[in-house]
């Protein structure tokens, strides 16, 4: 029999090979912490250079409406854009939850084999489809449709075809939460509900719904994420006037539509450049909150 | 329209399919008033899937079929003019793994008599208490029934999932293996509550565990492949069963 002490060679070999996956491992980790630290410290210190170097003030530019970033008289107010951001993100939530949740019911509780066999793959080639794709739609097919709609009082762009389009863009991104969500409860607590005599529309809306509502609404809260950060898509419909919109056929803009229109008409350095990187630092925070709101969620869903 | 062949509470001819899979053959059994009929056999003999039959359980399983009938009081509860939903308010189950909703315990038990109309919060009130007591729970729970149902130990799990099948007053209660996931105390304390309740209500129990099944009923079904092969009372079929297969089970020679 082999003694232990007696393969000394293999004991030696197993530590190497430990060695270095250990070592592996930790460089790749490394590297990605170099990565977002310097990415986050990049966007801060140019953003705040508005602030700092330039001597924009902060409160004008959370809350000033006013945007007019050249000339003599420049004010650098970005609530305009702030405002646009959330209101068609908000929206696109609010068409896109209800629906998405309507589906994710259907795959798991109405038609359960092949109604997620027909929607499931429908859903995934819903969010393989480029932004740019989405946007050129919007573009062909929403903007003169809304504009028609009005009976040509509206010219189509604005916040209602924005919202419209996001809203199909995170279709898939709260239909797959939801639908894993439901995929992961417990078989016994449907039984439990029919055995008392609950029909399914009962056992959906008293049941089911409530013990998921954390993971429903991080899916919600995902969605509203990704129309946040979304900016191809909206620039290309929501019309780009720096106001806040009156009405949903106002024409508007959101902080990521500024920053892509923007970012090559401005020279590095300069204030003009400088206030679009303070953008990007708030869309860093927002992400930051909802990563937040969806870790709270989760520690709610653990009961 | 009660015939002879017709039982207050049983199945005439009763098969449940899986596919083309005969899960459950032909089964006549009647369920008498007040008693604990116990349903024995090896695993997947299908007497869980006779048992989840008996309130239409399967009905939410797409792919099974039964056929036969279940008669209660005269009515065939097969029939598929006869509403799944209605019946199960007359014929609770408990399962082998405590499934209470994601509520408080008050909430877990108020909720079936809200789903059929009690507004009530008196009345609500006083079916809680009730269902608790007659689940044996009521002592343990009385002062912390706004907690979460999740904050009990299994076992309670398990007697509030009773208490909360017997808060719609049902008639029948179905057992599938209520105590498997225990530990023995709390097996004990579910044994001496399906004695108790019994007294009010036809009991079926589905159990793996021979002692129980001569400890807690009064009739005793053994199940192979499908087939029930001897009904009998308990203590005869444990003492002498007329079947061979019977006695190698119960003796713990196969299964």
């Amino acid at each position: 029999m082999e003694n232990n002490k007696g393969s000394a060679g293999g004991f030696a070999r197993h530590r190497r090979e430990d060695l270095i996956g250990k070592t592996y491992t930790y460089i790749c980790v490394l590297l990605l912490i170099i990565v977002i630290t310097a990415i986050v410290y990049f966007v801060a210190s140019k953003g705040l250079a508005t602030f700092i170097t330039d001597g924009v003030s902060p409160v004008e530019f959370l809350f000033g409406t006013h945007w007019n970033p050249v000339g003599d008289n420049a004010s650098f107010g970005a609530l305009p854009f702030i405002a646009g951001s959330f209101i068609v993100s908000l929206l696109a939530a609010l068409i896109a939850g209800p629906l998405s949740i309507c589906a994710a019911l259907f795959m798991t509780e109405i038609v359960p084999g092949k109604g997620k066999r027909i929607l499931q793959p429908v859903i995934e080639l819903l969010s393989g489809i480029p932004s740019v794709v989405y946007g050129f739609i919007g573009l062909t097919v929403l903007v003169p449709f809304i504009s028609a709609l009005t009976g040509g009082d509206s010219i189509g762009y604005g916040v209602a075809a924005g919202a419209l389009v996001l809203s199909v863009m995170i279709l898939p991104t709260i239909t797959s939460i939801a639908a894993d969500a439901l995929a992961s409860l417990p078989r016994g607590l449907r039984e439990a509900s029919y055995a008392l005599g609950a029909t399914r529309w009962q056992t959906i809306y008293r049941v089911i719904l409530p013990t998921l509502a954390p993971s429903l609404w991080t899916g919600i809260i995902l969605g509203i994420a990704r129309a946040f950060g979304e900016a191809l898509a909206v620039q290309m419909v929501i019309g780009n006037a720096p106001f806040i919109p009156k009405s949903l056929l106002t024409s508007a803009s959101t902080l990521t539509s500024v920053i892509t229109l923007n970012m090559t008409n401005t020279s590095t350095g300069s204030v003009q450049n400088n206030v679009l990187w303070s953008m990007a630092l708030m869309l860093l925070f927002m992400t930051f909150v909802f990563i937040i709101v969806v870790r709270l969620l989760q520690r709610r869903n653990k009961l | 329209m009660q015939t002879s062949t017709q039982p207050r509470f049983g199945t005439e001819e009763l098969s449940v399919f899986y596919g083309t899979h005969e899960a459950v053959k032909k089964i006549n059994m009647e369920f008498p008033e007040k008693s604990v009929t116990a349903l024995i056999g090896p695993s997947g003999c299908g007497k869980s899937t006779f048992l989840r039959s008996l309130n239409r359980m399967n009905d939410e399983i797409a792919s099974a079929r039964v056929t036969g009938r279940i008669w209660m009081d005269g009515e065939d509860l097969n029939d598929r003019d006869t509403d799944a939903v209605t019946l199960r308010q007359k014929i609770g189950m408990v399962w082998q793994r405590p499934n209470p909703f994601y509520k408080s315990i008050y909430e877990n038990i108020a909720f079936g008599p809200r789903y059929h109309g009690t507004r009530s919060k008196k009345k609500l009130d006083e079916i809680v208490e009730q269902s608790l007591r007659r689940a044996a729970l009521w002592d343990e729970v009385k002062d912390r029934l706004k907690e979460s149902a999740l904050s009990l130990s299994g076992g309670q799990q398990q007697r509030l999932c009773i208490a909360r099948a017997l808060s719609v007053s049902p008639q029948i209660l179905l057992l599938d293996e209520p105590a498997s996931a225990l530990d023995p105390v709390s097996t004990g304390k579910v044994e001496e509550l399906v004695i108790e309740l019994k007294k009010e209500l036809r009991i079926v129990i589905v159990t793996h565990n021979m002692q129980q099944a001569a400890r807690v009923s009064d009739y005793t079904a053994y199940f192979y492949l499908g087939n029930l092969v001897e009904h009998d009372d308990t203590t005869r079929l444990f003492s002498n069963p007329a079947n061979q297969m019977t006695q190698e089970y119960i003796m713990g020679r196969f299964g």
